[in-house]
């Protein structure tokens, strides 16, 4: 009996485990291909000096012109790419784990919407253009868009269809009131950004960008992983939830809050990047279970590696044109939602 | 451990109903004994049961979990002593049998602590006890509405309770699985409440039954004082014949038919 009786949870930590290292790896790799492929006369060589002598390491600093290409525009953007598809592959998790619904992602949500909607706002009406203050703004708008679908959906969070229907109607209005605030009062430069708002890009990154997203990102995953087993407990609706012992509301709020400001902080810095949060965590869950102890972490790295990549992909496919990171999540978001929306129905 | 769970004079209202879904109730289940919940549709069961789970915080009256207002037991204290098994708890996921019985084992584990040799065996004891041992690393998904059933049975047993509450636990069992179900909550000598639909089953293994009739109690007591053909015919509309009951023996009911209802008066245009 008790060598049949062992749980899946033995089973699969192994698997769990080695994901995780190999992730890691693939994280690390996706970021140095990513900094070197960006051609203007940069390779390894140049990268690994750049990177070496900011970080301390004993070798022959580049040219200050080169070093600044390296040290101030690619790693970055990298390193904003892998911090940003980390927080927004996490969100969707959290997100599909309290409404229940395997869609639920912070962008068909209108989430993403939403928080570029108040990041512009801050941004035109000059209450700062700051990364904090913009994310402020995001924050509200994220929370106001959160707040409006699930006002929408009462006790309906569950259905497939009503869910996606709210939030792309939600999505829409915002995406509206995004455009209305920035070609109504914008400046010339506001309205040429329209574009990488409403569809995300890497192209603008910069180093408190990065130390932003990274900081709220890693706050939320912390305290996620402290409520990873409540969130296990909610396959079954809150009521099963409550009746094992799970603070179903303080589990909520925390839930909550943390996508809010995990995609506000990324919204506020590359835009409404959609459709990581649904491929990601349904990739992983494939691979190591739906447990969240480790679909949080292991989740978190995919996303990394996955918006690398697809930056990656959206700046050297169409060189020297560029197109905007969220352009090529989209592309690969649609049939991957098709696949999830099939399946749901077919179960 | 042996704990009662009581409720006394539960009024529950809900907006938009005149009426309340329960008006005055009041049950005692004891240590050993299956109580049973009967009563037609909407007579206020489910609702019963749910104000007994804490899920529901009535208007009116007040439920004790051994000498304590349930309200008042801390959440995971809750939650050691008192498990349900909910009547549509489905899902959509890719959960293992192992992943969703192991839930049970929430409530004694802490937060960051991964389930150890206790968890496990309180896991294997409760599989084994509702016949799924060996399924443990099938899907959700891959199970039939019978063995999620079964499952969701085996969840509540591995929190190890003091108190057991199952709404309609038959529901989608074939007989086999029913009366073994029902058998195995018999022999657990827990404070077992369940609402059951199927008069045989009720009285075939309940020791004790409350009827509601509208939101009230309309009869409780032993199975056998309350199954009779009078309450049969008032509260569920059939005529039925009861024997048995007598020295410890089952009562079994047979129900032969709905009962006559006085027919509506015609109208004439």
């Amino acid at each position: 009996m008790t060598t049949s009786s062992s749980r899946s949870a033995d089973l699969l930590r192994p698997v769990g485990a080695t994901a995780g290292a190999a992730l890691l790896l693939l994280a690390v790799a996706a970021a140095a291909v990513a900094a070197v492929t960006a051609g203007g006369g940069v390779g390894w060589a140049e990268t690994a000096r750049s990177v070496g002598s900011h970080l301390g390491l004993p070798v022959e600093p580049l040219p200050p012109l080169l070093d600044s290409v390296v040290w101030d525009l690619r790693v970055p953007r990298v390193l904003l790419a892998a911090v940003a598809g980390a927080g927004l592959a996490t969100c969707g998790v959290v997100l599909q784990a309290v409404t229940r619904n395997a869609l639920a992602e912070p962008y068909l949500l209108g989430i993403s919407s939403g928080a570029s909607t108040g990041a512009v706002l801050v941004l035109v009406t000059g209450l700062g253009a700051g990364s904090v203050s913009l994310a402020g703004g995001a924050l509200v708008g994220g929370l106001l868009a959160f707040g409006l679908v699930l006002l929408l959906l009462g006790r309906r969070a569950a259905s497939t269809g009503r869910l996606v229907l709210t939030g792309v109607v939600v999505g829409q209005l915002f995406a509206a009131l995004t455009s209305l605030v920035l070609l109504g009062w914008g400046d010339a430069d506001a309205a040429r950004g329209l574009t990488s708002w409403l569809t995300g890009s890497l192209a603008a990154a910069r180093w408190p960008a990065v130390a932003l997203c990274a900081a709220v990102t890693a706050v939320a995953l912390v305290a996620l992983r402290l409520i990873a087993a409540d969130l296990d407990a909610f396959a079954f609706g809150a009521r099963t939830a409550h009746s094992l012992g799970v603070p179903v509301t303080a589990v909520r709020t925390t839930a909550l809050v943390a996508t809010a400001a995990v995609t506000a902080v990324v919204v506020s810095s590359v835009g409404a990047i959609g459709f990581v949060g649904l491929i990601v965590p349904h990739a992983v869950r494939a691979l190591a279970g739906p447990l969240h102890r480790r679909l949080l972490p292991l989740s978190a790295l995919g996303g990394a590696v996955f918006l690398v990549l697809a930056d990656t992909v959206a700046r050297t496919a169409l060189a020297p044109r560029q197109i905007p990171a969220g352009v090529v999540t989209a592309l690969l978001g649609v049939p991957a939602f098709l696949v999830v929306l099939h399946r749901r129905e077919r179960a | 451990m042996t704990v009662h769970l009581a409720c006394h004079d539960v009024t529950v209202r809900v907006r938009g109903r005149a009426a309340p879904v329960l008006d005055g109730v009041s049950l005692t289940a004891t240590p050993g004994q299956v109580t049973g919940l009967l009563g037609p549709n909407g007579s206020g069961k489910s609702t019963l049961l749910h104000v007994l789970a804490g899920t529901l915080a009535p208007q009116h009256g007040r439920v004790l979990l051994g000498d304590h207002p349930l309200a008042d037991v801390p959440r995971r204290e809750r939650a050691r002593t008192l498990a349900v098994m909910e009547q549509s708890s489905d899902a959509d996921t890719d959960l293992a049998v192992a992943d969703v019985v192991a839930l049970g084992r929430l409530p004694h584990r802490g937060r960051l602590t991964p389930p150890g040799p206790d968890d496990d065996a309180a896991c294997d004891r409760a599989l084994a006890a509702v016949g799924m041992s060996g399924t443990q690393h099938r899907r959700w998904r891959t199970l039939s509405g019978g063995e999620r059933q079964r499952v969701h049975a085996a969840r509540a047993l591995a929190q190890e309770p003091a108190v057991l509450l199952l709404d309609e636990p038959t529901n989608h069992l074939d007989v086999q699985h029913q009366h073994e179900l029902l058998a195995l909550l018999r022999g657990t000598g827990l404070t077992v409440v369940v609402v059951l639909h199927d008069l045989a089953l009720a009285a075939r293994y309940c020791d004790r039954l409350t009827v509601l009739h509208e939101g009230r109690v309309h009869a409780a007591g032993t199975t056998r004082d309350v199954l009779t053909p009078g309450t049969l015919r008032t509260v569920f509309g059939v005529e039925a014949a009861v024997t048995g009951g007598e020295d410890g023996e089952g009562v079994r009911v047979e129900v032969l038919g709905a009962a006559h209802r006085p027919t509506p008066p015609t109208v004439t245009p």
